[in-house]
């Protein structure tokens, strides 16, 4: 096979000293999508972090590789220039910055040269309009004042404009209602193109019944402790998370006794 | 959380500090005395009710003792002996630049004057040391009656009119400084506009402190009559030294009925300057004021603009930011009295503090008996770039009615790793990020600047940052 887009191997990650990733294994191929589920508390959000690169998130042991590039050396800004996207969990407001200003001068330090400002404004303009809001959202500032679910759907039409190689999505489906979660996937599938390779964190199946993953993950105390299809969101979907938990529990019972 | 190096190299870059070697026309013995204050009054051949009030101002300075509040420690290290109260720079005002001595003219052209005088301005008024030194206002304007001139010149053309409101709204004995001022001042604006009379594009004064241990006390008085408009702008620059000057001026303003003032200051003084100032205005009936008030430079700002509204309708709004860097104290506020009914104010205070500065809000909002329908809304935003700097509010409400509203909100909140962090998901390096979040919190003073001078602000911030990082 092709080489992965990316590759974690063995990940560890601690805040403020605490453990909470303990030996993550992921590999995202160009054109997969990926679904990791778990309860709170499990490491979903801080491994899209760490994968971002968040300072407050220090890699104990591991490593991350991205289109074979040691990603964990990388600046925060240097991994976006990579091709890494992260739809916030919960997006940050900027005030007194301009939707538009602060997207133009994103999309100048990813591609290094300017849109001219007509070609920005058309570009921006049908995000806006496919994500189902007025465009009057361009001059209003970053995320200042804006509802849990406009917040989500500007992550959206962030990552229209930037078009990443990777985007992962942090609960982007918490705070949406039913018509938000399939407007805000429908423009997911839309966006990425049979070479992007999406990472899709949720609680819930609901936002992968219209974002199918290729593979589903489930993360317990900071570890993928199960991975299959289609079908597994399906059964945590109806069962619950407490028999993963059980047979995880009996599992590293097992491997004690053996040990 | 430590800083971003980007933050802590905000503001440490000072562009103005040069200076110039000037062979001055005259300059008084240091020090402040009867004899310095009747010689000014003599050099400037004024009226006796002017020398008269500026010798009973030298009594209330001299018994009236230091603040027993604000930054106590610095105000106590002013050397009150070892500064020169009077320096004449030039023999004559010129209307031209070229009438202005060469050495001069070129700071004042690289200060950018000239320049915006022919861009967007309708009247400069150039002050180096304690005169004005370069004077103009468009003809369309003077025809309409409208008067700007410096204050000396104003005293001389315009006797009854500068005798009928000098010194009503900021007495001598208002405070210490405002009685050190009024028994030295010299040079700054008077500004009168008729009835009716708008004033679209706004007149600039500038303000140059050169010398060292040098005290400039500039004077303004501004007067809208009836249903008139204008908007007044000040900007100010001083070079490094080692030892501190002093600047302290007294501005007055009285918009009559229906009248709007906007009064726009960019205090961009050296880091070796005291600027203790004091700045009210009366508003009457339906008349606004409103003080944009910008503090970048200085050692230590005590600055309090304050609207009195004294008829019906009138309205109040202030809007300050303040950026204290090391060594920096900026003490800024409000002051919002409502003596009429319906009356409306607005307070929107914006600092950063970065590397050990300081910034204070020290507001007031009094409403008297009677003032009935009163609104008033604070908002004070401050924003720390690290563990070191220091912010604090200081909201005082005398509130004397009971139908009024009155809405006070303050925020102190930590730069944003957060904030930088999505940011730079984006794309966008530590320095380019750091400088849109500080561009984004002075935004709101920035869009209240004529286009120009906001391009220059973000310009200046994005300067200051260059090369920090990395």
């Amino acid at each position: 096979m092709s080489q992965p887009l990316l590759e974690i191997r063995d990940l560890h990650v601690a805040v403020d000293g605490k453990p909470i990733l303990k030996g993550v294994n992921l590999t995202i191929h160009r054109g997969e999508i990926h679904a990791l589920m778990g309860r709170n508390g499990s490491g979903k959000s801080t491994l899209a972090a760490t994968l971002m690169g968040h300072p407050r998130y220090e890699v104990t042991r591991g490593e991350v590789l991205f289109e074979g590039q040691n990603v964990l050396e990388m600046e925060v800004d240097e991994r976006a220039r990579a091709g890494i996207f992260l739809a916030f969990q919960y997006p940050v407001a900027i005030p007194g910055v301009s939707v538009a200003n602060f997207l133009r001068s994103a999309l100048k330090s990813l591609h290094g040269e300017e849109m001219s400002a007509r070609e920005f404004r058309n570009a921006l303009k049908a995000e806006f309009k496919a994500l189902h809001m007025p465009d009057g959202f361009a001059s209003r500032y970053v995320n200042e004042g804006f509802s849990g679910g406009e917040k989500k759907r500007l992550e959206i039409v962030q990552m229209g404009m930037i078009k990443p190689k990777l985007a992962i999505l942090d609960e982007t489906d918490s705070g949406l209602d039913i018509d938000g979660v399939r407007i805000v996937s429908e423009n997911v599938n839309r966006i990425a193109s049979e070479d992007t390779g999406v990472l899709v964190i949720t609680h819930y199946q609901r936002i992968l019944r219209y974002i199918r993953p290729h593979f589903v993950h489930v993360m317990v105390g900071g570890r993928v402790v199960r991975s299959g299809d289609e079908s597994l969101a399906h059964e945590l979907e109806q069962r619950g998370y407490d028999w993963i938990l059980q047979e995880v529990g009996a599992e590293e019972k097992t491997l004690q006794e053996v040990g | 959380m430590s800083a971003p190096q980007s933050l802590l190299d905000v503001g440490t870059e000072y562009q103005y500090g040069f200076r110039d070697e000037i062979e001055y026309v005259y300059k008084a013995e240091k020090g402040l005395t009867r004899r310095v204050v009747e010689m000014v009054s003599h050099f400037k051949n004024e009226p006796d009710w002017m020398r008269e009030f500026r010798l009973r101002a030298l009594e209330i300075f001299l018994s009236k003792p230091m603040p027993t509040w604000g930054n106590t420690q610095l105000l106590n290290e002013i050397n009150f002996d070892d500064i020169y109260y009077y320096i004449k720079p030039a023999e004559k005002q010129g209307r031209t630049w070229d009438e202005v001595p060469a050495q001069i003219k070129n700071t004042f052209e690289k200060l950018g004057i000239p320049e915006a005088e022919r861009k967007f301005l309708a009247g400069v008024s150039a002050q180096y040391e304690s005169e004005v030194v370069y004077h103009s206002i468009r003809e369309d304007l003077e025809r309409q009656g409208v008067i700007f001139m410096d204050m000396d010149s104003g005293l001389r053309e315009y006797p009854d009119i500068v005798r009928r409101w000098f010194g009503k709204v900021i007495p001598p004995a208002d405070n210490k400084f405002a009685a050190l001022n009024s028994a030295v001042w010299s040079g700054g604006s008077f500004i009168y506009v008729p009835p009716g009379v708008h004033v679209e594009i706004p007149l600039q004064a500038y303000f140059r402190i050169n010398a060292e241990n040098m005290g400039q006390f500039e004077r303004t008085l501004i007067i809208a009559d009836e249903g008139s408009r204008v908007h007044y702008i000040e900007g100010c620059t001083a070079p490094i030294y080692s030892t501190d000057s002093l600047h302290s001026a007294v501005v007055e303003l009285v918009a009559l009925k229906g009248a709007h003032i906007r009064y726009t200051t960019v205090q961009n003084w050296s880091k070796n300057v005291y600027n203790l100032v004091t700045k009210r205005g009366v508003a009457y009936e339906d008349a606004t004021i409103e003080w944009v008030d910008g503090n970048l430079g200085s050692k230590l700002t005590m600055k309090y603009p304050s609207v009195y509204m004294m008829g019906k309708g009138a309205r109040g709004d202030i809007l300050s930011i303040a950026f204290a860097g090391p060594g920096q104290h900026q003490d800024a506020g409000a002051k919002m009295v409502h003596a009429a009914p319906y009356t409306t104010s607005t307070v929107v205070s914006k600092s950063i503090s970065k590397g050990g500065g300081r910034t204070t809000y020290r507001g007031l909002v009094q409403v008297d008996e009677g003032a009935v329908g009163v609104k008033c809304n604070v908002r004070c935003d401050a924003l720390l770039l690290d563990d070191i700097s220091r912010s604090d509010t200081y909201p005082t409400m005398n509130v004397k009615e009971d139908d009024v509203r009155i809405e006070h909100e303050a925020t102190v909140s930590k730069v944003g790793e957060e904030q930088l962090f999505y940011l730079m998901s984006r794309g966008l390096s530590e320095q380019e990020a750091t400088t849109m979040i500080i561009n984004g919190f002075f935004e709101p003073f920035a869009k209240e600047l004529p286009l120009e001078y906001a391009v220059e602000l973000n310009r200046l911030i994005a300067l200051e940052m260059e090369g920090s990082v990395g």
